[in-house]
């Protein structure tokens, strides 16, 4: 007896999104579905606005990475004027971009994620939540939430406001760092840096728990798609698109980012919102590729600060050149958090970085331009053309959370093959298929564009539309 | 012959209670001013002419049923002008909120935000929400000039720029084509801005504009400080010839 089962909305994610498992006569899993049931519309409604607003307009797509969209818009206007932004200006661009790097990943695991990690696939859905977690791990809460405050903070003190700041413009950034904020930032990076090496030395002692669903977490071969630096380092701003194959061998370096389009296509399927990028050569589904926290890992030869590369070291030793089960995401954004406390350290110690030429200045000089870089959720690219007098005429948006749509869609099939029975949904299976959608850490309002409430409905119907069973949680 | 009452140069009315003192051919809006008295505004500019379309500046005056601009009525003596009431507030509120429904007013990522007289008006008056529903007109921005943008989405259609171009540049490119709804302010024969022959790029209207839809190329989101200082100086340095 045919049955399809829909899980809607996927809960403790960023944004709004159903699952439909299909399963076949047997009560096997014969398909599975991600579905994104938001339309962004920011293509249409930019249409003739002066380029100089995009980063504005672009950072509202998102509340959670603003400054993700404000860093790709920028250089993607950075390129329509043709201009080369003042080394100051690119560095704190940076000090933001790795503010908010740490802050989104310090939301995705402790508010998001680690409910499931600390109380347990299974524990009481009306506990498993970060709320739940303060009641019983209030220390480790109060870390999640103190490593948040650290990156959100950055940005409130750099663009005067947490969410969706002004200060990243075309040419450069609009204010100079000064010098008291340097010193203010200086000395929190400790802290946080605290924060995050304890919580991944945690993490490595309760992976192995979690063997099942490393197993089955989106665990197949992939491509991988990220910045790496000159050195071939882990890079969130700048730097070349490198695709690796499935054994994180390189395959290309993408340096011109404008000629994005000869290896990414975009493929459209009628039941969701979010098209479907795939690498070009390999065609569409095989050009399946993944981006994100673990993507980057794969891809970069190192990370180039000295604590991240410990740890970079460690995670190849214990699991291999290319792990491929998103699971191990997690353990890749916590890395990440040492990286960027490192680096925000090497950047805000930098002798010119209190430098007051921050802007370059120009009117338009090019008519197309492409700017990319790497969000928390992995790359962002940006894709606007304009007319001769600097207004939007065109925007292509592929957002990490794009990228890794074929991984993700594929990822729940898998787990829900493993987890899913026909004859009653268990709670703890629901919880396990929608928890690999977390481990991708999607930004569904950035990949489209919400609004709605929050709750979760799974329904198991017979061939003939009558409901089986049914679970709610609101 | 009998004696001739001399016309008195000054005189006295009194301002929400309080006396004050006008000269003979002052607005109650100027005398508002000069004694420290804030009486809101949008089209008025001082050194402009007087055009008494934005109704914003509305006051009572004891013992006429119909409220008037007070930038367009002299002041009498004995007037006892009342600028402040429930009723005024209501109505000046409503007209902010007629402006903000208009046409599309986006403060969030308006190069004018932080700077915008229409803004920073909604927010002493406590406009905290828009009543009415908002048109979402489709309307073009114009960034066919060199160095200036004026974007329609956010126009209130006050004229400042249109009377700063023909009384104190004296190009008069700038004009209002159309009628009520569809008044639109244009460059000569409505042309697009960086075909005008007549526009001399001086950038008066752009400092003058209240809002963000006069602005200069090259602002981003809040960067756009109208600087308006010429202005008296202008007014001053031309009436001492």
């Amino acid at each position: 007896m045919a049955q399809t089962i829909t899980i809607n909305p996927v809960t403790r994610i960023e944004g709004h999104a159903k699952i439909t498992l299909h399963l076949d006569d047997q009560g096997k899993v014969a398909d599975a579905m991600f579905h994104i049931t938001q339309f962004r519309g920011f293509e249409k409604f930019v249409e003739g606005r002066p380029l100089r607003e995009m980063p504005s307009i672009m950072a509202r797509i998102c509340g959670i990475c603003p400054v993700s969209h404000l860093v790709a818009s920028a250089k993607a206007c950075d390129e329509l004027l043709a201009v080369e932004i003042p080394a100051v200006a690119a560095k704190l661009r940076r000090v933001m971009n790795l503010a908010q790097l740490v802050q989104s990943h310090a939301l995705s695991f402790f508010h998001l994620s680690s409910p499931d990690l600390m109380l347990g696939m299974d524990a009481d859905p009306k506990e498993r939540n970060i709320f739940g977690l303060i009641a019983k791990h209030p220390e480790f809460a109060r870390d999640g939430i103190l490593l948040r405050k650290f990156g959100q903070q950055i940005i409130e003190r750099l663009g005067g406001k947490r969410i969706h700041p002004a200060w990243v413009v075309p040419g450069g950034v609009n204010e100079p760092l000064a010098e008291q904020t340097r010193n203010e930032i200086l000395s929190e990076i400790p802290g946080a840096l605290a924060i995050a090496r304890r919580t991944l030395e945690w993490f490595k002692s309760i992976a192995p728990k979690f063997e099942e669903e490393i197993e089955s977490f989106a665990n197949f071969p992939t491509m991988h798609l990220g910045l790496v630096g000159p050195r071939g380092e882990l890079e969130h701003y700048d730097g070349a698109m490198r695709f690796c194959n499935e054994d994180g061998e390189k395959i290309v370096d993408l340096t011109e980012h404008r000629r994005y389009d000869e290896f990414i296509g975009e493929f459209v399927e009628p039941w969701t919102y979010l098209k479907f990028p795939f690498f070009k050569k390999r065609g569409y589904p095989d050009g399946v590729y993944r981006v994100g926290p673990l993507s980057r890992l794969i891809v970069a030869d190192r990370c180039g600060t000295p604590l991240a590369d410990h740890e970079l070291t460690d995670f190849r030793l214990r699991l291999g050149r290319a792990p491929m089960s998103s699971f191990y995401s997690h353990w890749a954004r916590l890395i990440e958090c040492i990286y960027g406390c490192e680096k925000l350290v090497q950047l805000l110690e930098a002798p010119d970085i209190l430098d007051e030429y921050v802007q370059s200045r120009a009117s338009v000089n090019r008519l197309e331009g492409v700017g990319v870089s790497e969000a928390p959720r992995g790359t962002l690219l940006h894709h606007y053309r304009i007319d001769r007098n600097g207004q939007m005429r065109w925007l292509n948006l592929i957002i990490a959370t794009g990228h890794n749509n074929l991984a993700m869609n594929r990822g729940i099939k898998q787990a829900a093959e493993r987890f899913i029975r026909a004859e009653k949904i268990e709670e703890g299976a629901l919880n396990r298929v929608e928890a690999v959608i977390r481990a991708f850490d999607p930004c569904l309002s950035c990949s489209t564009h919400a609004w709605g409430q929050m709750q979760l409905l799974m329904q198991l119907r017979g061939p003939q539309g009558e409901l089986l069973h049914e679970l709610r949680r609101d | 012959m009998p004696p001739t009452i001399p016309t008195p140069h000054s005189f006295t009315l009194t301002i929400d209670g309080q006396d004050v003192t006008a000269t003979v051919g002052q607005s109650i809006l100027q005398v508002a001013n000069e004694h420290h008295v804030e009486i809101p505004t949008l089209c008025y500019l001082d050194g402009l002419s007087v055009w008494g379309g934005c109704r914003l500046c509305m006051v009572q005056i004891v013992g006429q049923a119909r409220l008037v601009a007070a930038c367009a009525t002299a002041a009498t003596e004995d007037m006892q002008v009342v600028t402040q009431s429930p009723q005024l507030h209501d109505y000046r509120q409503t007209i902010l909120q007629m402006l903000f429904a208009e046409r599309n007013h986006i403060c969030s990522i308006c190069v004018a935000n932080g700077h915008c007289e229409l803004q920073s008006w909604g927010q002493k008056l406590g406009v905290d929400h828009i009543d009415l529903p908002y048109r979402y007109p489709d309307l073009d921005v114009d960034s066919s000039h060199p160095r200036f943008r004026l974007d329609h989405n956010r126009c209130i259609l006050c004229t400042r720029c249109v009377r700063v171009c023909d009384e104190i540049e004296g190009a008069h490119t700038l004009d209002v084509m159309g009628r009520g709804i569809q008044n639109m302010i244009i460059h000569d024969l409505n042309e697009p801005w960086g075909d005008s022959t007549t526009c001399t790029s001086c950038g008066k209207c752009v400092h003058v504009c209240p809002t963000g839809a006069l602005s200069e190329k090259g602002t981003s989101v809040a960067e756009m400080v109208k600087r308006r200082q010429f202005l008296p100086y202008l007014t001053v340095m031309r009436e001492a010839k």
